[in-house]
């Protein structure tokens, strides 16, 4: 079987290899298709009909995401008949959606909007039944709104494939049908681990994060790429910040390791850093201001000082420590926690300042 | 890491990630809990078992979320894996299923090993682990028939008296199939913290300088003391779970702690707090007022990951940027400017006596910026000698060792002949727990985490959502034990060892094996660590979290 087959989009020709979807093979030489249901980290399900495209001596458009390549295929993309029917998908989809947009906090950052926009589709061409389905807020992490799913099933792809719990499915058909949870439950009483997978795939507002929400719109946002500060894994995220807040935590893309996906803790898990107990002055015990030693086991009160007045302290205790016991008698814990540089530092401190060996850290523990 | 410095001569996991999760036909997972514990790995090696058909054994004395996705699961008793791999090995040697070859070429004490391995026929290894002797055979099987295999482990298999021997068990299992320096295989340990792999490759360890250089080496010293300015300890010094102690004996007058919670983490949580208390100075640099935090002298507000830049090395040894997203909250510092004060301190004071030379080319501590003090750790870590931000800022990740700026780093370690040359075969015996049930504390306690919280807790109880769906400890009971103890209609038990008695709901689930509890150490109000057993590992100083024995009372709610 020949390898490759050149296929003609456009007007283009192009080498596409035999196994790959017209969408995927576009995808590789830049020429755009929109899509609604399919993501690139997910298999191809065919569901929304975004993408159809004409094919030369097929009957019928047919559904770039799922439809192989071979050779000779001469292939339009935005030909009329292609635009008049998402059009008519889009306006069906508009139909039975909240059109909230004003309010709603997927603007600016949802797939069926940009379509809508893209093709000039307003959703008052059909008039018909619209869901009401009451929203789920239930959970901690993700507020449900089956009114504005479109049943593209990304979230049910990205449950079973990139999570592998299969904690998401579609119940019933046809105009009855919605997304639901375990046995048809909640999230939090179905096998769902909360990582997130997708609210990081959902195209509208349908699932999105709790913490997010009436925090700002996407233009608001500033976005910091970094790595996760949990476990040892290394997932790259992209922390969304406003007035110095995180307001929304997502994954990288294209980073090494978690491809844009994330768990439970590196997604939801990061508002600690704005908790009230967080320490913001240092504090120095009153008997060590007061020149005075401890007496037994009691510290006494805290005195809560300039960082002069602390940092000075800390370097005389610790030269005083070592200058009478020996550098042997004074230990450090360095941090699992901090980054390498800060590592580094305290290693230099108790070799080189304090004249130890006494570092370590929790890789035990 | 002791274990696999032995055998090998570097210890770190040896693969990636992704060539792990993708290229492996077998996993053989052993102490981790992968999916709760290193989420991301937990679905990817999820999804090579659903997508591709890999297989996977889990050893596991729980039935660990894993397990669902498992071909064969080994639930071993706890704190019997030694007996386990020895037993595995014993049948893939009388079967002639071991890798000759590479025996032959890469390896070095075969004999020796092999002679100890006669000690464990199936009846004794199944004896001892409470796994049948089919089963045991039928991993075997699977694991010799199938290559590459990826041995996967973590905290499971390193936190026993043992767990050196443990880890040079599967070192062993590993060259008997020849599952070293190929894609598939290899070595895995995966490391807990977000940059526990850092700390060590960074010199936070009593025994080595920056990329494991040792502190013994009188090279090394020379190097160091030429670099910095002043004279070297040659003797190596205290781990943490001997520093502690030393607190209490008088020997450690000061500890200047950097966000780390020993009062939630240390083993035999009474015992750490009668040595605090004890000690005369202690520093703490912390982002909350921990539950060490009433034992300190100082304390000094560090940043979040968020208010900072630097550098964290996962895992798979990838050394990836963390940027500043935040300004520090507060009068908040980040820790390399605190940790900058201080040092400019000690070395400008006037009376102190130890004497550094600050013309020495690393003796100054001038940072401005976290990239300088990373362009110091290239000069003197020859296994980050390339890493360079204005690399990584332009998008570029490595695994060490990075040799110059110009290297790609290192994927898989061990290509074609070990860091030590030849591998080296250790003839490792079983030896059972230090502490065992007996009349009085019939049960055994395992401890460790669950998926919504981290470590001590003391970032996750500090998050709301992670807060409301996981609030409270809960402790894993075999329904049999349940009903034994009359846990029935009740909730509530008391765990009680020889250190420490704690109060907490039960969760009754056949996760865990009769006559087997589960505790993790997340919540200050019922901590795991009140109850654990200090008994170290006499070579890596790890404590024995995962055995010790307790007794367990319902009470009244």
């Amino acid at each position: 079987m020949m390898e490759k087959a050149t296929i003609t989009i456009d007007g283009r020709k192009i080498q596409a290899r035999y196994g790959q979807t017209i969408l995927q093979a576009a995808r590789e030489h830049g020429i755009y298709i929109p899509v609604l249901c399919d993501h690139p980290a997910l298999p191809p399900e065919g569901a929304c009909r975004i993408c159809l495209v004409e094919i030369e001596r097929q009957r019928t458009l047919q559904p770039a995401c799922t439809f192989p390549v071979s050779e000779g295929l001469v292939i339009y993309t935005h030909s009329p008949k292609v635009i008049e029917a998402r059009k008519f998908s889009l306006e069906l989809l508009l139909s039975d959606h909240p059109l909230d947009c004003m309010t709603c906090e997927a603007t600016g950052n949802c797939l069926l909007q940009d379509l809508a926009y893209e093709y000039g589709v307003t959703g008052d061409r059909y008039q018909g039944e619209k869901h009401q389905y009451p929203i789920d807020a239930s959970n901690p992490f993700i507020v449900v709104d089956r009114n504005k799913c479109i049943l593209c099933r990304r979230c049910v792809r990205a449950c079973a494939y990139i999570n592998g719990v299969e904690a998401i499915s579609v119940f019933y058909r046809g105009f009855n049908a919605y997304i639901g949870f375990g046995a048809d439950s909640t999230m939090q009483d179905s096998p769902c681990e909360f990582c997130g997978s997708c609210v990081e795939v959902c195209p509208t507002g349908a699932l999105w994060p709790k913490m997010a929400i009436g925090k700002g719109r996407p233009y608001q946002l500033q976005k910091v790429q970094t790595v996760c500060a949990y476990c040892g894994v290394g997932c790259q995220i992209e922390l969304q910040v406003r007035n110095n807040r995180i307001v929304n935590v997502v994954g990288v893309e294209n980073a090494p390791v978690n491809q844009g996906f994330t768990c439970v803790k590196g997604r939801f898990g990061n508002d600690f850093v704005h908790h009230p107990d967080r320490l913001t002055r240092p504090r120095v015990r009153k008997y060590l201001l007061e020149g005075g030693k401890r007496e037994g086991k009691e510290r006494g009160e805290w005195v809560e000082v300039d960082w002069d007045t602390a940092l000075d302290l800390v370097s005389r205790k610790l030269v005083e420590i070592r200058d009478t016991y020996g550098s042997d008698s004074i230990g450090v814990l360095t941090s699992a926690k901090c980054t390498n540089e800060e590592n580094y530092l305290m290693n230099k401190l108790a070799r080189q300042l304090i004249g130890t060996n006494n570092i370590d850290h929790c890789a035990r523990l | 890491m002791a274990g696999l410095a032995t055998a090998f001569g570097s210890g770190a996991m040896s693969n990636s990630i992704e060539d792990v999760t993708q290229k492996a036909k077998v996993f053989f997972v052993i102490g981790s809990n992968t999916t709760e514990q290193h989420p991301i790995i937990g679905m990817k090696i999820r999804q090579a078992v659903r997508q591709r058909n890999a297989l996977l054994i889990v050893a596991d004395p729980r039935q660990i979320p894993l397990v669902d996705f498992a071909t064969l699961h080994l639930q071993h008793k706890p704190g019997t894996d030694l007996a386990l791999l020895n037993g595995l090995m014993h049948i893939i040697l009388k079967n002639g299923w071991e890798d000759k070859e590479f025996i032959a070429e890469r390896t070095e004490g075969f004999e020796e090993f092999k002679a100890v391995l006669e000690h464990y026929p199936p009846h004794v290894a199944s004896e001892i682990t409470g796994v049948s002797e089919d089963l045991l055979y039928e991993a075997a099987q699977l694991m010799a028939t199938n290559k590459p295999m990826a041995a996967i482990w973590a905290m499971g298999i390193t936190q026993h008296i043992k767990g050196v021997h443990n880890v040079l068990a599967l070192a062993n299992l590993q060259m008997l199939l020849g599952n070293i320096g190929i894609p598939g295989g290899g070595v895995n340990p995966l490391r807990g913290q977000n940059n526990v792999q850092g700390a060590c490759d960074m010199g936070g360890l009593p025994n080595v300088y920056p990329a494991y250089q040792p502190v013994t080496s009188e090279e090394a010293a020379k190097k160091f003391s030429q670099a910095w300015g002043a004279p070297m300890s040659t003797k190596v010094g205290m781990t943490v779970t001997e520093m502690i102690p030393a607190a209490k004996a008088g020997h450690i007058k000061a500890l200047y702690i950097m966000a780390e919670d020993p009062i939630m983490s240390d083993a035999d949580t009474n015992h750490v707090r009668t040595c605090l208390e004890a000690c005369e100075f202690i520093v703490l640099q912390e982002i909350f007022y921990t539950e060490t935090a009433p034992y300190a002298d100082v304390l000094l507000p560090g940043v979040s990951f968020a208010e900072k830049c630097g550098t964290f090395t996962n895992t798979e040894r990838r050394i990836q940027l963390v940027r500043q997203a935040l300004q520090p909250l507060g009068e908040a510092r980040p820790d390399w400017q605190i940790l900058t004060e201080v040092a400019n301190r000690i070395l400008t004071n006037p009376s102190g006596q130890r004497k550094v030379d600050t013309q020495a080319p690393y003796a100054r501590w001038d940072y401005q910026h976290p990239s300088q003090i990373m362009e110091e750790i290239n000069a003197l870590a020859p296994s980050y000698a390339g890493v360079k931000y204005t690399r990584l800022e332009r998008g570029e990740t490595f695994q060490w060792p990075v040799l110059d700026e110009n290297h790609p780093g290192t994927p898989i370690l061990h290509v074609g002949k070990f860091a030590r040359g030849l591998g080296k075969f250790s003839a490792v015996e079983y030896i059972p727990p230090a502490e065992l049930p007996d009349e009085n504390y019939p049960f055994i306690l395992s401890t460790g985490r669950v998926l919504y919280h981290w470590h001590g807790g003391e970032l996750t109880r500090r998050s709301q959502g992670l807060l409301e769906i996981y609030p409270k400890p809960l402790i894993e009971i075999h329904p049999e034990d349940a009903e034994r103890i009359g846990l029935n209609g009740r909730r509530r038990v008391r765990v009680t060892s020889r250190r420490g008695s704690i109060e907490a709901e039960a969760w009754i689930t056949d996760r865990v094996l009769p006559g087997m509890i589960y505790a993790n150490f997340h919540f200050p109000e019922a901590s795991a660590n009140v109850l654990t057993h200090a008994a170290l590992d006499p070579i890596s100083k790890i404590p024995e979290f995962k055995v010790c024995a307790v007794r367990v009372e319902a009470v009244e709610s």
